[in-house]
This record gives C-alpha cells, structure tokens and sequence, in this order.
C-alpha cells in the first residue's frame, strides 16, 4: 500500500508493477487524472491530506478485496497535460478493482483537502467544488460491496 | 484558551493570513463560538467566515461540524469546499 502526496510526477507503469506482486492478483485497475486546458496551483493542507487519503484507502478496503494499491496526489504548479492524480488498484477480481479505484477517486475529489485555482489569461481565479462531485460519491451509500463481485 | 487557527485556498487570500494562534474567551470555545468571535474582527473576517456552507472546518486534521468542542492547543483549520481530483 502506497500513499503519496508530492509535486513530482509519476509513471504508470512503474507503480502498476510495484503493486502486481502478489501471485494473488488477477487484475488491476488505475485511474490517472489529467489538467486540462488551464495551467493550475494545487493547494493542500500537509498532515490532514495524507490522513484523509487514508481513511478513504481504508474505507474501501473495508468494502472489497484489495490486495495492494497505490494512491500518488500531486500539489505545486501544473500545466495542461500534465499528470494530477493516480489510483491503481489490484485485487483478484476486476469487480472490486474497478469498484476500489472509482470510489477511491469520488471520495478523493470530496474529501481530500485540495484545492485548485487556475491560471486563465484574465487571472487566476480558484475552482468551486462542484455537485455532480457529491452526488458520485453519495452514490456509493447505497451499493452493496457484494453486489460488486465479478 | 490558546488554538492555532489555520486557513488555506480562497479564505487564506481574503484574510492575508495562513495561520496564527489566538486566544480565545471560554465563550468560544467551540467551532461555531470561534467562527463567531473571529468575525467580529470585522471587514473581510466577517465577510469571509459568514457563509458556513462555504466554510468547512477541521479540528486536529479531522473534519468538524460547528458544535463541535475546542481544547487549548487545538489546531482548527478554516478552509472552503475542496476541489482535488
């Protein structure tokens, strides 16, 4: 299990490797966010981010098979195009590393102490939170992990 | 009482400030007491901290609601909606 909270930037591949070790494993699923369009400072509250991350990691090793993950978040300036956030997930089955990586990555985007401002050619100005955020991450109330089982 | 108070993002800016100790009156020794007793510094204190449901609150890196109890060395962070993703 890997939590990270830096300004450098990753590689997939490398932390998918880290994390497939295990003769157990049959899948891994990972999400990588990306900026988009708009360069951005990303913000974060050092000590309390990195908990946050992990009640959310635990939360969903609660609810389903995870055998090893792997969360990179990134703060600092960034530009379009580049890398912002990575959720890898391996489990036995695609069901609950598909379903580990997604609430992971709802409950990162509601939870976690970030926030963005970007840099437009008119100003910087930071981003609201937005709603469709909390409606994905209430959604997982309601879902039965062993609903989930592939 | 003496907290550490903390603020980031958008209510960092408005304030001019990342983080002070106060000492706070008996009277305010909740979130909701020393969201209070902060405002009435007025100007963009009062401006910033007014809206709760732009203001979230974490008390020692957890996050709080507003009757929320505060003990001497607290550290409350004062922050809004977060966006990281």
């Amino acid at each position: 299990m890997k939590i990270s909270v830096q300004q450098e930037d990753f590689d997939l591949s490398t932390e998918v490797i880290e994390i497939s070790g295990n003769p157990r494993i049959g899948a891994v699923a990972s999400f990588v966010g990306v900026v988009r369009e708009v360069a951005m400072t990303l913000e974060h509250y050092p000590g309390m981010t990195e908990s946050a991350i992990n009640s959310i990691v635990e939360e969903a090793r609660a609810k389903w098979q995870v055998l090893d993950l792997v969360v990179i978040h990134r703060y600092g300036d960034l530009e379009p195009g580049d890398q912002i956030v990575l959720v890898a997930v391996a489990s036995s089955h695609r069901g609950d590393a598909f379903a580990a990586c997604e609430f992971i990555m709802d409950f990162l985007k509601t939870q976690a102490p970030f926030w963005k401002k970007e840099h437009h050619p008119d100003g910087a100005r930071w981003v609201d939170a937005r709603d469709s955020d909390d409606r994905a991450a209430e959604r997982w109330r309601s879902i039965k992990p062993k609903l989930l089982k592939s | 009482m003496k907290v550490k108070i903390l603020f980031f993002a958008s209510l960092r800016e408005q304030l001019g400030t990342a983080a002070e100790e106060v000492e706070i009156p008996n009277s305010a020794s909740t979130v909701a007491g020393l969201r209070l007793h902060l405002m009435k510094r007025g100007g963009a204190w009062q401006d910033a901290l007014a809206d709760m449901k732009v203001v979230r609150v974490a008390v020692n890196q957890d996050m709080a609601a507003a009757n929320a109890p505060l003990n001497p060395g607290d550290e409350v962070a004062f922050f809004p909606p977060v966006t990281g993703g």
